[in-house]
Order: structure tokens, then C-alpha cells, then sequence
């Protein structure tokens, strides 16, 4: 059972509602991943007209909604978002991105931090996502984030875990949860990305722009179910040499 | 230092015969990276890579499927005037037109954005003719807070403006400028810019620059297909694109294709662009710049754009009017241009949707600036 905040997750995978054909497709993929936890753009609500009609099946679905910040630049823009949020949704939950950038949609470290500390002074349970930084993840644990979302690499680029030195160092330090955000592109991956430790993955696109998310949704709910049970199995050691299960040796201990 | 002077650098021959001296070759390698590379750019608008378009068509749809998704944003132009202080040959508002003139007031501004708005739109670009004395700094900033009232995101199409009025429109909710060169070649921009402001191409061209420099969030890049040779103004935009990405980092770019339409008084194009032309375009920039948003205006004929919806196109208009007051008046013959595809955004939405895609009708927030 996976903690953060107050809240208590069965399935370490979380979801996204972007780049989906529909919004049907997109509930139907969300069912099948067994998300409980599930992430929207603020910049997208549009409570007001009524034709937001996401909101309503994923409340009745009980998925947690997590409100993310995609869009803001700076500080202000991302505190502007969060309490948008709080006032459309009735969440003080979080996913804070910060990306001056729009080209690779690079997490800025200086603001994300800056932001982190005064919306978790306001009392929201903030989750960070940032570039796989250890002192990063490290100082935003210390100004009280629930949880870090560091990357596995560019967001939306399906290239899997190309900072895995650095995961791993977040994942051996964290006192909180570390959720691996971006990158994710396959099954695998993401199961890798729970061999290594990480408490959950974050997945959209790799669901999304599959050419059948439910049948995609389906496969990540099984890959990182496989990738926690294996990381609690413990995975053997990884050697550069051949360690011979009959050992040429072995008669001395007979 | 300005894009100005890189453009000075460029020997518009030399590409030019780069373009039309592609070999299959060329293609080829270019195909193998694309990205964010000028000389594939070059071999991919080439006559050279027309064998290779469905290559590049379904590339350019795995491409936009992955960064974009399968949404597509949906935007309407609201025309604020037709006054204008330039005479431009291809346009409906240019100064010598006899055609009656008409700038909103801001009672009519407010009747035209309901309108507007009970259509579904919360996405705007605000339209008007070149003429600063009367449709100006000061009038923008009477009317722009009226619109931001009821729309989260505006963009703006109007003449080149400092740095500081940017800035300041920044201040009434400003989230986007689109500015387009027209042509990158400046003796046909002489030929077709004959009086007023905008006969000035460099100052046209580092305009682009202004905004960005200002902190505009997004920046629109066109040219007016059909005046020169679209390849090579195609190529060119493509630098100009560049440069702008690599110094202006914190801004999004997007860019506008299109074809000269006819208009009263206007010229017939120079240089045809087939609809196999625009596909190679529109795939050829994609495969250049994943991230870059490409818009699809009401020029093109309904049966041509619903193709062109999954190809790469981010951002699509629909319903428009032409004209200032056009969506409360709609016959009052003061269109900039004529529209091809006339189905209602509700329409249009059907069709976006019936090819498995995502019409997006919000994705900004009004108080995000």
C-alpha cells in the first residue's frame, strides 16, 4: 500500500487525462490501467460553461484528482493555478510544473522551489515534478512535499529512464515518495522504473497515444505490478562475471 | 544583432538552387534527421522529396500524436477593423479600396464577442487592418480587457508594434501575436507593399523579435502563399523560425500557411501551391519542429482540411467572419478575403471528432498572466 499525504494508493500507477482522442477513450483507458490517482491540467477546466465533461465520470470513477500546474512559468502563475484549483475542485493536492521552456518542457529547478515552499506553507499537498536531481529532490522533501516526481527523461518523449544513475539516487535518499514522471514510453520501462524502487510511475502518453490506450492501460497496470513485486523479491546482484550455480569448488564444503 | 542581419547572410540564389538541385539522396539523409536541421528542412520542402510525402505524411502524424495528442485547439478570428494605412494588392482592406470602413465601438465589440462565445469559443485572435493613428496602442488597450473578460486566451494580428505596447498589452491579458512577413523576398514585398507603414520589410521582419523580446508567450510566424515561390519562402521562414527559437527560448512559435484567396480588387497568385504543396509543407515543418503549432484557417475548402486534420495542423479556426462586425452583420461586403470552408465550429468539431481526433475548445487560463 502505497502513503502519501493522507492518502492511501493500491495501484502504483498514475495517469493522465492529455492527448487523448476522446473522452470516453480516455475513461476506458483509466479503467483498465486501475489508476487511482489521476492527473488534469487546470488550464483546461472550463467549469463555468459546463462542457468540461471529464470532471463528473472521474469523480464517479473515485480516482483521486491531482490538478497540475502545466502551463505556469514562474512562481506566481503556478501559485495562480493551484488556487484556481483548490477553488474549482476542492483539492489542496498539487502536481507542481514549472516550464519556462516550451521546447522540451524542462522543469525549472529555481522556481519549482521557490513555489514548493509557499504552497506547502499554504497547506497544500504539493507533488513537485523536477529534473532527477537528488539536492533538488532533497530540498524540496525539506520544505514538505508529499512526494517527488522526478523524470525518466523528456516529457511526452517515450525514451524511458535515461536518468537512471540519478533515480536511483533519489529513490536510495527519499523520505518521501518518489514518483517517476515523464518519459515512461513502454510497459517495460515502467516496470524497470518499479524494479529500481520508485514508489509509483506517472504515464500519459505512452497510454494515450497508443493505438489502443485500454488494451495500453491494461499493459502498464500489469507492468508495474510486476516491477514492485519483483523489486520486493529482490533482484539478484548484476556482476561482470559468470557466477557458476554449481561452483567448481564447491566439494570443500561438502 | 537581429534576425535582420542574418538574413543578409542568406543568398536567396544559392538556396534557391540548393531547393531545385535536390537529388533523392538529399531526401533520403534528411529524412534520417530532421529535426531542427535547416539543410533537411531545404530537402524536405524540395520538389526532390514529392515521392516521399506519404513517408513524411505518416511520420508527421506519429509526430504530432505524440507531443500534441490527438487535440486540436479550436480559435475563431473577431475582426476589430478594416481601416488601414497601407496599400497591399492582395488584400480587401487596402487603403485604395472604395469600400465602406468600419471600426467596432466597444458596445459592437461586446455583441460580436457574445456571439462568438455562444458558438463555444473561449480561444480569440483579434483582427484589424494597419492604421495606428485610429486603430492603435490606445485603442487596443480600450478594448483588449473587454475580451479578456469573456476568453481565456487572445492573440493578436495587427500592425508591428514596440516592444513597450507589447509589454504593456501584456498588463490587459495579451497571450499571443501573430505577424507575418508575407514574403521573405523583399523585391516581390516591394512590388506588392507600395504606401504606408508596412512598406518596410526590415522593420516588418525584427518585429517578431519585439514580441518575443517582451515576453509574449506565443509568436506567430506566415507568409502569404502564392505571392513568391512557397518553397523558398517556406525555407526562409524556417531560418527565421530558428533564430527566434534559439534566442527567444521562453516563448512557443507557431505558424500560419495561408494561400492567397481571392478578394475585392485583389491580385490572382504568382505562384500556384497545389494542395500537394501544402501537405508537403505542413509535413516538412513538422518533421522539422516537433513542437512548433500549426494553424489552419477558413481558406481552405472543407474536404481538403478535414484531411488535412490528422496530417499536423495544431490549431484550426471555424465559422469565421472576415469582416469587422461580421458574426452580428454577416452580409455587410467588408470581408478582408473570402472564406472557403462556411460550416458552422459545431460542424466542424463533428468532423475533427468523426477522424478520431480531439477538439479542444480550452486550454488556457484567463488569469495566468
Amino acid at each position: 500500500m502505497l502513503k502519501i499525504g493522507d492518502t492511501e494508493f493500491t495501484s502504483r500507477l498514475f495517469t493522465g487525462t492529455g492527448k487523448f482522442a476522446n473522452d470516453k477513450n480516455m475513461l476506458a483507458a483509466i479503467g483498465a490501467s486501475n489508476s487511482e490517482l489521476v492527473t488534469l491540467a487546470v488550464k483546461r477546466l472550463d467549469l463555468k460553461t459546463g462542457s468540461d465533461n471529464i470532471l463528473k465520470p472521474l469523480q464517479q470513477r473515485r480516482v483521486k484528482l491531482l490538478p497540475n500546474t502545466a502551463g505556469a512559468r514562474n512562481v506566481k502563475e503556478a501559485i495562480f493555478a493551484a488556487h484556481l484549483s483548490r477553488e474549482m475542485l476542492g483539492t489542496n493536492w498539487i502536481k507542481l510544473e514549472i516550464h519556462p521552456d516550451p521546447k522540451y518542457l524542462m522543469p525549472d529547478p529555481i522556481e519549482t522551489l521557490a513555489a514548493a515552499r509557499i504552497l506547502c506553507e499554504q497547506g497544500y499537498v504539493v507533488l513537485p515534478y523536477v529534473h532527477a536531481d537528488p539536492v533538488l529532490c532533497r530540498r524540496l522533501e525539506e520544505v514538505g512535499c508529499a512526494a517527488v516526481m522526478p523524470l525518466g527523461s523528456p516529457i511526452g518523449s517515450n525514451q524511458g529512464l535515461a536518468t537512471e544513475p540519478f533515480l536511483k539516487i533519489i529513490i536510495e535518499q527519499s523520505q518521501v515518495p518518489v514518483v517517476i514522471d515523464a518519459g515512461i514510453g513502454a510497459p517495460s520501462q515502467a516496470t524497470r522504473a518499479m524494479e529500481l524502487g520508485a514508489d509509483a510511475v506517472l504515464v500519459n502518453t505512452a497510454i494515450a497515444s497508443s493505438a489502443d490506450p485500454v488494451a495500453m492501460g491494461r499493459c502498464f497496470a500489469q507492468a508495474v505490478d510486476t516491477g514492485r513485486a519483483a523489486f520486493i523479491a529482490g533482484l539478484g546482484n548484476v556482476s561482470e562475471q559468470a557466477n557458476s550455480t554449481s561452483p567448481l569448488t564447491g566439494f570443500l564444503n561438502v | 544583432m537581429s534576425f535582420v542581419d542574418e538574413f543578409k547572410k542568406l543568398s536567396r540564389s544559392e538556396l534557391q538552387m540548393s531547393l531545385y538541385s535536390t537529388t533523392k539522396q538529399d531526401v533520403e539523409r534528411a529524412l534520417i534527421n530532421p529535426e531542427g536541421n535547416l539543410s533537411s528542412l531545404l530537402a524536405l520542402l524540395s520538389p526532390a522529396a514529392e515521392p516521399y510525402l506519404e513517408q513524411m505524411a505518416q511520420r508527421s502524424v506519429a509526430l504530432t500524436r505524440q507531443r500534441f495528442g490527438a487535440s486540436l485547439g479550436m480559435y475563431i478570428p473577431l475582426y476589430l477593423s478594416n481601416l488601414c494605412a497601407n496599400e497591399c494588392d492582395y488584400c480587401g482592406f487596402t487603403m485604395s479600396n472604395k469600400i465602406k470602413r468600419k471600426t467596432l465601438s466597444e458596445k459592437e465589440l461586446v455583441r460580436e464577442l457574445s456571439l462568438v462565445k455562444k458558438m463555444g469559443y473561449d480561444s480569440v485572435l483579434l483582427v484589424s487592418g494597419e492604421h495606428e493613428t485610429k486603430v492603435g496602442l490606445d485603442y487596443f488597450k480600450q478594448m483588449l480587457p473587454l475580451v479578456k473578460q469573456q476568453f481565456s486566451h487572445v492573440a493578436l494580428e495587427v500592425q508591428p508594434l514596440e516592444q513597450t505596447d507589447y509589454q504593456s498589452l501584456m498588463e490587459d491579458g495579451l497571450d499571443a501575436v501573430m505577424l507575418y512577413q508575407e514574403t521573405y523576398n523583399p523585391v516581390t514585398y516591394a512590388n506588392h507593399h507600395t504606401r504606408g507603414k508596412k512598406k518596410d520589410f526590415s522593420f516588418r521582419l525584427e518585429s517578431p523579435e519585439r514580441v518575443a523580446q517582451a515576453g509574449v508567450d506565443k509568436v506567430g510566424l506566415g507568409v502569404l502563399l502564392g505571392l513568391d515561390d512557397w518553397r523558398l519562402d517556406a525555407l526562409l521562414m524556417g531560418h527565421h523560425l530558428a533564430y527566434l527559437e534559439k534566442h527567444y527560448w521562453r516563448s512557443r512559435y507557431s505558424i500560419s500557411l495561408p494561400r492567397l484567396r481571392p478578394c475585392t480588387g485583389g491580385v490572382p497568385p504568382k505562384v500556384e501551391l497545389t494542395d500537394k504543396g501544402l501537405v508537403q509543407m505542413i509535413c516538412a515543418f513538422r518533421l522539422f519542429n516537433q513542437q512548433l503549432e500549426i494553424s489552419l484557417s477558413t481558406r481552405e475548402s472543407p474536404e481538403f482540411r478535414d484531411n488535412l486534420f490528422a496530417l499536423g495542423v495544431t490549431n484550426v479556426s471555424a465559422g469565421s467572419s472576415t469582416q469587422p462586425g461580421g458574426y452580428d452583420e454577416p452580409n455587410s461586403q467588408l470581408d478582408q478575403f473570402e472564406i472557403s470552408d462556411e460550416r458552422t465550429p459545431y460542424e466542424v468539431a463533428a468532423a475533427i471528432s468523426a477522424r478520431g481526433l480531439n477538439p479542444v475548445w480550452k486550454d488556457w487560463e484567463r488569469g495566468w498572466r
